[in-house]
């Protein structure tokens, strides 16, 4: 098992400056590389997907050893994993929702707001202190509110979220998962991610990243992945990896006013002018494989410099390449502009259904009970497979987790494998995780009532008619059946996008989906009422009792009418002279 | 040139730094936002770098769903200025702008886990432009809806700055309704105050953009922003200016100043004392060697060992791994008050009952 998949990640390594067998020698560089790539992948809806991957890899051992001098990799990341024995890190901030159903499988998909995962090593002794500094810090590098992460947001699952580099054992207890649905994204967080790329936003493929285009999107999504990798084919030692992956879909009505053809003028404003200096690759794929296997139906100009075949997900894909550092490419214009066109239109009984996608809505009325349901669809005609389900749900909806119904086809569909760690109000939300197999060709479907909790009333925030999250979006990990076998893949020849999950056999792909991120109202108090309530009741203490005390404590006694002083009876005896009455 | 070095003697403050709130939240609330970011992209212009300027933004416009120009935030209804930029850091956002955290950023006072960027780190050189905007009343501002600040507080915050020595100089600027009444209070020294109104007067918005849907500006602000714009690092204007900015006439309110706490004659201050960053520059002639030996340097590092075996990556989905899992091992913890008082009752109750002969059985 292992082993083998070992030796399937066989990569022939470039022997320039290749060590001796069994020894790293002192006075050899440190090499490190980036590689930067950007895939355009037209979507079934007439949307148009880009994913840029900016890939350093840095041939030294950042957890033995003082590395002081930092020349692609960041030093403030590189710094961060040292210092907090970091293995893996994970930090996804996403705006939008990527839908499974119309637009397929996402290479990398994120849940809507911020997602921090991380593995620790084993020598960290106290791994709750370290995940609370690193989420600290991380707040700082990317003017993201991730000090919000405590106990209350943050699970330990046991079954998903396996590392995605090399790992010695996986003790779960090292692995950590927060995510904060509320966190905004903006230009502040891009700004600081954009700093971190070797050659920042000045040139090669960052030049088209540009705020007021990214964020006029469906879905925006940009992370920071770093993980241990081997380093060559014999894989005794290891490299720090990492990426920067940034992942926009352009709308086809509000970007592409209606048309199906883009190009990269109209989605990021600006064209490719030339390259980063730093990069030791630099590459422009676009999607262009037919759906039903016919002739081509799009047309890429200019044409490009080569075209790649791949298996991506289980498919054969093909894709247009434009290399940037080939130096037949900017010698007819300064400027690259990749324009896509459809040659023939499409018909709507050509949209491809995914083989998994899965949807969350929350049931029930009133603002006491609910329930939570996800329906899984696996539309693979023959083919079964399982999948873990990770729920977590806020401490403040209180799970009946004895009404939890799994019903596939009509009939129960027992789990082989649950975990459910109930909450503790106000310290840590509850986490269930189940591995459910998935018949071919079915819908199944999974029930869990829930009870909304009264918040004490400085527990709600400044917005509390907005809503609260549920469930921070169940996760589905899953090994989907592919329709093609996947060969071995030489990692540092491949394109990027292939190289995200570390893959095991051919005959299936891993894939993380995320569901929709639901809003559920919980009792709001009316905040004005304390004041209310303070001015009304402190009016009828006053009137009530205070009446009743001045009633109850006034003494009365009578007082003699004064005679009156020397202006009373100067007045009273010019009254006697004019005949009118005294006072 | 005698007296450029003696302007530099005068003003006796060797950094700058700014502490720029926005209160409001809620999308009808965009020209605070847009006040601040003003008054951040005047100070950035000017050269106080993003390190020693901390933002606080109680709400995002920008992506806002309801803005319709993502990523912008415009001052003038034509849409000319883009105040929010390519480049700006917002230190504090969204439910981070509480009273709190705002005192605990002024006084400094903050968790030791806090990362550099949101620490306002000044010391007793100084200058510290406060710039707060939002909706207040006579004696307080409100943030984010929910809570407010009293001016009491806020001259208490300014005068443990004052015992701590963190700050040489400090000027106040407010921009709400009644904003005269938060700078009443204050007894500390150095301090100058500026703000858009008397107590009993509102402050005004200044136009409304039919394309965004709501008001972009505030007044006082605006008119402080077109006056910005004409200063330049090495311009002389000062304060007094200032204070003439945006009269009755056009701020339909009277802003209002106070001076008395200031030692310096407000004539004698410039502008880019608190909004620019202008460095002392020393010139040296002796010169500096720098070590020629860099390429020694890389053949420090520590020799490394190699694995034995090859490692190898984990795997994603191991369903006979899982489904075999043995379940975590609660640790056990001693039973609680709760519990053990319960026990210690019913113990109690028995032996009472049944007399304490019976306890020389349990020993």
């Amino acid at each position: 098992g292992g082993m083998a998949a070992a030796a399937a990640l066989l990569l022939l390594l470039v022997v320039a400056a290749g060590p001796g067998p069994g020894r790293a020698g002192a006075g050899q560089e440190r090499r490190d590389a980036l590689r930067e790539e950007l895939l355009l992948s037209p979507l079934p809806t007439g949307d148009v997907a880009a994913t840029f991957q900016f890939r350093t890899r840095w041939d030294a051992d950042l957890q033995r050893g003082a590395v002081s001098h930092y020349r692609l990799f960041p030093k403030a990341l590189g710094r961060l994993v040292a210092a907090l024995g970091v293995r893996e890190l994970h930090l996804a901030l996403t705006q939008g929702f990527w839908r499974t159903r119309y637009w397929g499988q996402p290479p990398l998909q994120a849940p809507a707001g911020a997602e921090l995962w991380v593995w620790f090593q084993p020598t960290v002794t106290d791994v709750d202190k370290a995940w609370k500094e690193l989420s600290n810090i991380l707040s700082g590098i990317f003017c993201a509110s991730l000090n919000f992460i405590d106990s209350t947001n943050t699970v330990i699952p046991t079954a998903s979220f396996k590392p995605l580099g090399l790992a010695n054992g996986t003790d779960h207890h090292l692995l950590r998962y927060a995510v904060l649905p509320r966190e905004v994204v903006c230009t502040e967080n891009l700004t600081p991610w954009k700093k971190l790329l070797p050659c920042g936003s000045k040139a090669g493929l960052a030049v088209l990243l540009k705020a007021e285009r990214l964020f006029h999107s469906s879905y925006h999504s940009q992370a920071v992945h770093i993980r241990p990798v081997c380093r060559d084919a014999s894989c005794l030692a290891v490299s720090w990896e990492l990426r920067q992956t940034l992942t926009v879909v352009f709308d086809f009505f509000s970007s592409g006013q209606g048309k199906k053809d883009w190009s990269l003028f109209k989605m990021f404003s600006r064209t490719l002018t030339d390259t980063c200096p730093l990069a030791s690759q630099s590459k422009v794929y676009v999607h262009i494989s037919p759906k039903n296997k016919e002739k081509e139906l799009l047309e890429v100009s200019p044409p490009p410099t080569s075209v790649h075949e791949a298996i991506v997900q289980g498919e054969k894909k093909t894709y247009a390449v434009y290399d940037l550092l080939s130096p037949s490419l900017f010698n007819t214009s300064r400027s690259l502009n990749v324009q896509l066109k459809w040659k023939r239109p499409q018909d709507s009984s050509e949209m491809p259904i995914p083989t998994l996608h899965a949807q969350r809505y929350v049931g029930g009325y009133g603002l006491q009970t609910g329930q939570i349901c996800t329906l899984i669809y696996n539309t693979h005609p023959y083919r079964a497979f399982p999948v873990i389900l990770l729920e977590t749900v806020p401490w403040y909806l209180r799970l009946y987790v004895h009404t939890l119904t799994i019903i596939t086809k009509g009939k129960e569909n027992k789990p082989s494998y649950i975990h459910y760690q109930p909450a503790q109000d106000r310290r840590r939300p509850h986490l269930l995780e189940m591995l459910i197999q998935l018949p071919a060709n079915s819908v199944t479907k999974i029930t869990i009532q829930f009870e909304r909790a009264l918040l004490k009333w400085t527990e709600y925030p400044p917005d509390p008619n907005h809503g609260f999250y549920v469930g921070y979006s169940s996760v589905l990990s899953a090994l989907v059946p592919s329709v093609t076998a996947m060969k071995d893949m030489d990692v540092e020849q491949s394109p990027l996008f292939t190289s995200l999950f570390p893959s095991s056999d051919g005959s299936s792909y891993f894939v993380r989906l995320y569901t929709e991120p639901l809003l559920v109202n919980l009792p709001t108090p009316d905040f004005s009422m304390p004041y209310n309530v303070i001015c009304l009741t402190c009016t009828v203490v006053a009137v009530c009792y205070g009446s009743f005390y001045n009633l109850l404590t006034r003494t009365f006694h009578v007082e003699e009418p004064s005679r009156g002083g020397l202006a009373k009876r100067l007045a009273n005896v010019i009254r006697k002279f004019r005949g009118v009455p005294p006072l | 040139f005698q007296d450029q070095a003696e302007q530099f003697l005068r003003s006796g403050h060797t950094n700058n730094w700014a502490v720029l709130v926005c209160t409001s939240r809620f999308w009808f609330n965009y020209r605070h936002v847009a006040n601040t970011l003003s008054v951040y992209r005047s100070v950035k212009r000017l050269g106080i770098p993003d390190s020693h300027i901390v933002l606080m933004l109680a709400d995002d416009m920008a992506c806002n769903p309801r803005n319709p120009k993502p990523a912008t935030v415009f001052s003038h209804k034509n849409m000319e200025l883009n105040v929010y930029g390519d480049d700006v850091e917002v230190d504090y956002r969204s439910y981070e702008v509480t009273v709190e955290n705002f005192l605990r950023v002024l006084t400094g006072r903050i968790p030791p886990s806090t990362p550099r960027s949101k620490r306002l780190l000044s010391d007793d050189r100084s200058n510290i432009l406060i710039y707060m905007t939002g909706h207040g009343g006579n004696g307080f501002l409100k943030f984010q809806d929910s809570e407010e600040i009293t001016n009491v507080e806020l001259a208490d915050a300014f005068e443990q700055m004052w015992q701590k020595r963190r700050y040489n100089e400090l000027l106040f600027i407010i921009d709400t309704c009644q904003g005269a009444s938060m700078y009443e209070r204050f007894y500390s020294p150095n301090i100058m105050a500026l703000a858009s109104s008397q107590v009993g007067e509102d402050s005004l918005s200044h136009q409304p953009d039919l394309g965004i849907g709501v008001h972009l500006m505030d007044r006082y602000t605006f008119y402080v922003l077109e006056f910005l714009e004409e200063i330049h690092p090495a311009s002389q204007t000062n304060m007094n200016d200032l204070f003439q900015v945006c009269p009755k006439s056009l701020c339909v309110s009277t802003p209002g100043h106070r001076t008395d706490l200031f030692q310096r004659d407000p004539q004698n201050v410039l502008i880019t004392d608190f909004f620019g960053s202008v460095r002392k520059v020393e010139i040296t002639t002796e010169t500096v060697s720098l070590d020629r030996d860099v390429a020694g340097f890389e053949s420090k590092f520590p020799e490394e060992e190699l694995a034995t075996e090859p490692l190898k990556y984990a795997e994603q989905l191991p369903v006979a791994q899982i489904i075999h899992q043995k379940p975590k091992q609660k640790d056990w913890h001693p039973p609680g008050g709760f519990i053990l008082g319960l026990w210690a009752l019913i113990i109690m109750v028995f032996f009472k009952t049944y007399g304490i002969k019976h306890m020389k059985h349990v020993f």
